[in-house]
């Protein structure tokens, strides 16, 4: 007889406690999903039992619009842009708590997790009234399967944000609850973020002091890029810091930040190497063109380091290690070391791990911010040993 | 130089593969239609378990709409990032000379020759005492 | 041209723009049907050029256009070329043929404004070169007004607006693409246009300024495309300038793309190298505006991170204002690197006979 050596699980792996090495963590973007049929592949399931009559009935015999770039781009590199390893017995990536726990919260020694549903980047592309009682059902369903059971876990408020008056109301109900820390809205929106469209969801969040976020995802019905649609995910993906370029400026010139001073954004997953460039750009368009803005009473860059957080992943990763450096000294100039959130973007594929993503030209004191300090900072989360 | 025994041949068929922990490392051994390789079980950029990932055939293409698909070279693909790697070299397809993964020789050796003791070889990993090797059998040992 | 800066080297001047043409200045070089066309329409000319360049905004610098045409010409001389033989200047006449859904009407305007164009820089000045324009909308017939002009010594670049429908590494611009690389003439991706689409991936901004700031991740998107959808593989003489679009942005794009293409390269396995490679190899920029501090050392460690010295170019951009000062950038460079942003660059990009080692004295 022979016995097996022993074999490690993937999954069980305990090759590293990270947070012994990296001390807290806040994992800032991190995904829970709900079933199969949110992608609109199957009918009833979870979310239909989460919903009022009314709303059940038209969404097992309707479905949802689907209009986003997982339809357009079938090739998204592999497993609905998933880790190979983050698949439960059954149902797709991030809708096992267990697993969750046991491969992420656990394996990491995460403090406290913010949740942004998947389901929402459908969210957007549906009508008002229907957007509004699904937003509803996903933050319940978020409530109750997530949020209760498992005390590390916080959430961002799902909102039809295509109808202001309709998001703000959610908001209301919500904004107070101690475990939804933010509102989530889409990267990918009918107009740009500084649209008086949305101001509304502006009023709301700021009445609750509560930080805005977006996140990468949903389908606003423009083509993906300024120069119209590209034919392959990886420029759908690698496009993502254009299109939060773009919000920025929008932010910032439309005026929001003069109506509503008090406003936080969180820039979720769209990278932070550009910052620098565009806060050079829009000072020097200001000088040039500040006439056709009367209303912006500072520099862009001024509201630029006042207003906006980003959380880290997918990591920047510069050609050399030096550069990295260089960038972060651009963004201590601007004010925004204190502002990046460490994230993971659990259980996707371009997932950030916390012992390894930060670069080692980050500082020791700078890496204990971003990895937790920042976070509890602008969320208001009491973790122990935070610096 | 010590080397490991992992496991009886017929444990180990075409398009299987094992990961063991040797010597506190992990390490992912591969049969690939009879062929074996093992590869250390860390991805080099954020440290994935690597030889958990898919292995796919080799694609290039020397201009858009031409796909050169070859089947027969084995690359490993990282289940988190998809940075894809030689199965029989461990160099990164996108930098083969600076993005590596350390490769471990594999081979398969009777009972027999291991029985008789030859010199380094440990019969198997933390139950080295405890592995009866029988003569008759064949078995998969890594140097690494 | 200001005498106080040291750089004492010759200059070519990448991104010039002339007036544009009144219809009745295109009338000669239309045919009478055309003439008769835009006289029953009304036609005064594209929207798309006020829409690129608003006629008051102070980033449009008009009135150094203003006096008439040869008043204009004279100011080009005087400011792009100074007195150097080896000075060159590529100037361009933007006409928003790209906004135009009659193929023939935006091919028949093309074919207009770029003779018109071309007899304006010989009869002013033989070292003025053209950037002649193309309906790119219809690759083909963009592809024959290359052909046509191609063999014109004076015509070094194809010009085209940063605002598509499509990116250009779309297929749909093969024939453009093709006629360019067989040519020889960069596709220059210039600030500006009006396609039928947003200029952002968002919708709609409110202000000139958000689309003023916005056309960098305009071009962004264009090098993306370029590079992934393989036009480099595709046409492997293809070479691409990126004109008034801003450049120190570039470094943290070429970031983005290699760590992407690392691990999805599969879906685009024609993107053989990195896609910073393909940029630095077949991409140039012209460094009119320079988005950075003018002082501070931004500007200079963004020049570094672009690893190569091959890829900008000095360009003036007038008659348009941006308030930063190539010239200035200029003499905070090596000299190697000053002389090859100046003018060696661009001799290479344009074809131009190499410049005579450079003099102390004035320009």
């Amino acid at each position: 007889m022979v016995q097996s050596p022993p074999e490690t699980s993937p999954r069980t792996d305990s090759r590293r406690t990270a947070r012994s090495r990296t001390g807290p963590i806040v994992d800032c973007d991190m995904h829970n999903y709900m079933s199969w049929t949110s992608s609109g592949l199957s009918r009833g399931g979870v979310l239909a039992d989460y919903l009022p009559d009314r709303w059940r009935d038209y969404y097992t015999t309707f479905g949802m619009r689907t209009p986003n770039s997982i339809a357009f781009f079938p090739t998204r590199p592999r497993n609905m842009a998933a880790r190979d390893d983050t698949w439960p017995e059954d149902g797709p990536p991030g809708s096992d708590l267990g697993l969750m726990r046991e491969q992420h919260l656990d394996l990491w020694g995460i403090s406290a997790g913010i949740l942004n549903p998947i389901d929402q980047i459908l969210m957007g592309s549906q009508f008002p009234y229907y957007s509004a009682a699904l937003t509803s059902a996903l933050n319940n369903w978020t409530l109750e399967q997530w949020l209760e059971p498992e005390p590390r876990l916080y959430a961002s408020i799902c909102v039809p944000y295509e109808d202001a008056e309709l998001a703000a109301a959610e908001i209301h109900r919500l904004a107070d609850h101690p475990r939804f820390v933010q509102v989530l809205m889409n990267a990918r929106t009918r107009e740009p973020l500084g649209s008086r469209k949305y101001w509304k969801i502006y009023e709301a969040a700021a009445e609750h002091d509560i930080p805005l976020s977006i996140h990468v995802g949903g389908a606003g019905g423009n083509p993906i890029t300024g120069a119209g649609f590209p034919s392959y995910y990886i420029e759908d993906h690698s496009g993502y810091p254009q299109v939060y370029q773009a919000h920025v400026i929008s932010l910032v010139c439309e005026g929001v930040f003069e109506e509503f001073p008090t406003l936080r954004w969180v820039m979720q997953e769209g990278g932070f190497a550009w910052i620098p460039w565009l806060c050079w750009r829009l000072d020097r368009a200001w000088h040039l063109l500040g006439t056709e803005v009367p209303h912006l009473k500072e520099l862009p860059s001024t509201y630029v380091k006042r207003h906006f957080w980003y959380t880290t992943q997918p990591i920047e990763e510069p050609e050399r290690p030096g550069q990295f450096a260089e960038l972060l000294g651009q963004l201590e100039e601007l004010q925004v070391v204190d502002r990046l959130l460490f994230s993971t973007d659990y259980p996707h594929w371009d997932f950030d791990a916390p012992d390894r993503a930060l670069p080692r030209e980050m500082p020791k004191e700078t890496r204990h911010k971003v990895l937790a300090g920042n976070a509890a900072a602008l969320y208001g989360l009491e973790i122990d040993d935070v610096l | 130089m010590k080397r490991y025994v992992v496991c009886q041949t017929h444990e180990l068929p075409p398009g299987t593969r094992r990961i063991v922990d040797i010597d506190g490392r992990s390490i992912g051994v591969f049969n690939v239609d009879g062929e074996y390789y093992a590869l250390r079980n860390t991805c080099p950029h954020q440290g994935a378990a690597l030889c958990t990932g898919s292995l796919l055939g080799e694609v290039r293409s020397p201009c858009p709409g031409e796909y050169r698909y070859d089947g027969s070279r084995k690359l490993l693909q990282c289940p988190w990032h998809g940075w894809e790697f030689d199965l029989t070299t461990g160099q990164s397809w996108f930098d083969p000379a600076r993005t590596r993964v350390r490769p471990y020789d594999v081979t398969v050796e009777s009972g027999r020759s291991i029985a008789a003791g030859r010199e380094g070889v440990v019969p198997g990993p933390y139950v080295a005492e405890t592995l009866p090797v029988t003569v008759d059998d064949d078995y998969i040992v890594v140097t690494p | 041209m200001s005498s106080d800066h040291h750089h004492g080297g010759p200059l070519i001047d990448c991104d010039v723009h002339l007036p544009t043409p009144t219809v009745d200045q295109l009338g000669p070089y239309l045919s009478e049907h055309w003439r008769e066309y835009i006289a029953t329409a009304g036609f005064k000319g594209s929207m798309a050029v006020t829409s690129t360049h608003p006629p008051g905004a102070r980033s449009s610098g008009h009135e150094r256009l203003d006096g008439g045409f040869a008043e204009a010409m004279r100011n080009v001389r005087r400011h792009c070329l100074g007195e150097s033989e080896s000075a060159r200047a590529v100037v361009s006449a933007h006409y928003g043929v790209e906004t135009m859904g009659p193929p023939d009407f935006s091919t028949a305007l093309s074919r207009a404004v770029n003779d018109w164009m071309l007899t304006a820089c010989r009869d002013t000045d033989e070292r003025l070169l053209a950037s002649i324009n193309v309906p790119p909308q219809y690759p083909d017939l963009a592809a024959e007004e290359i052909d046509r002009l191609a063999g014109d010594d004076r015509v070094v670049q194809v010009f085209v607006p940063a605002r598509t429908s499509k990116p250009y590494g779309n297929r749909i611009y093969y024939p453009l693409l093709a006629a360019a690389e067989r040519n020889g003439l960069p596709l220059g991706i210039h600030f500006g246009g009006m396609s039928w689409n947003p200029p952002t991936g968002v919708g709609w901004p409110s202000y000139y300024i958000e689309e003023y700031v916005g056309m960098a991740h305009v071009m962004q998107a264009q090098l993306s495309s370029l590079v992934f959808e393989g036009a480099f593989q595709r046409f492997p003489r293809l070479r691409v300038t990126v004109l008034e679009g801003g450049w120190t942005w570039l470094p943290s794009l070429m970031w983005r793309l290699d760590k992407e293409w690392k691990g999805i390269r599969r879906e685009v396995p024609w993107v053989e190298e990195p896609p910073s490679t393909y940029l630095r190899r077949h991409v140039k920029l012209s460094i009119q505006p320079i988005d950075a501090p003018p002082d501070g050392p931004e500007v200079m460690t963004t020049i570094d991170q672009i690893g190569s010295d091959d890829v900008l170019m000095y360009a003036s951009d007038f008659p348009h204002e941006h308030l930063s000062d190539p010239l200035a950038l200029l003499d905070r460079l090596a000299p190697e690197t000053a002389s090859k942003v100046a003018y060696g660059n661009a001799a290479a990009c344009y074809g131009v006979p190499s410049a005579p080692e450079p003099q102390e004295s004035v320009r």
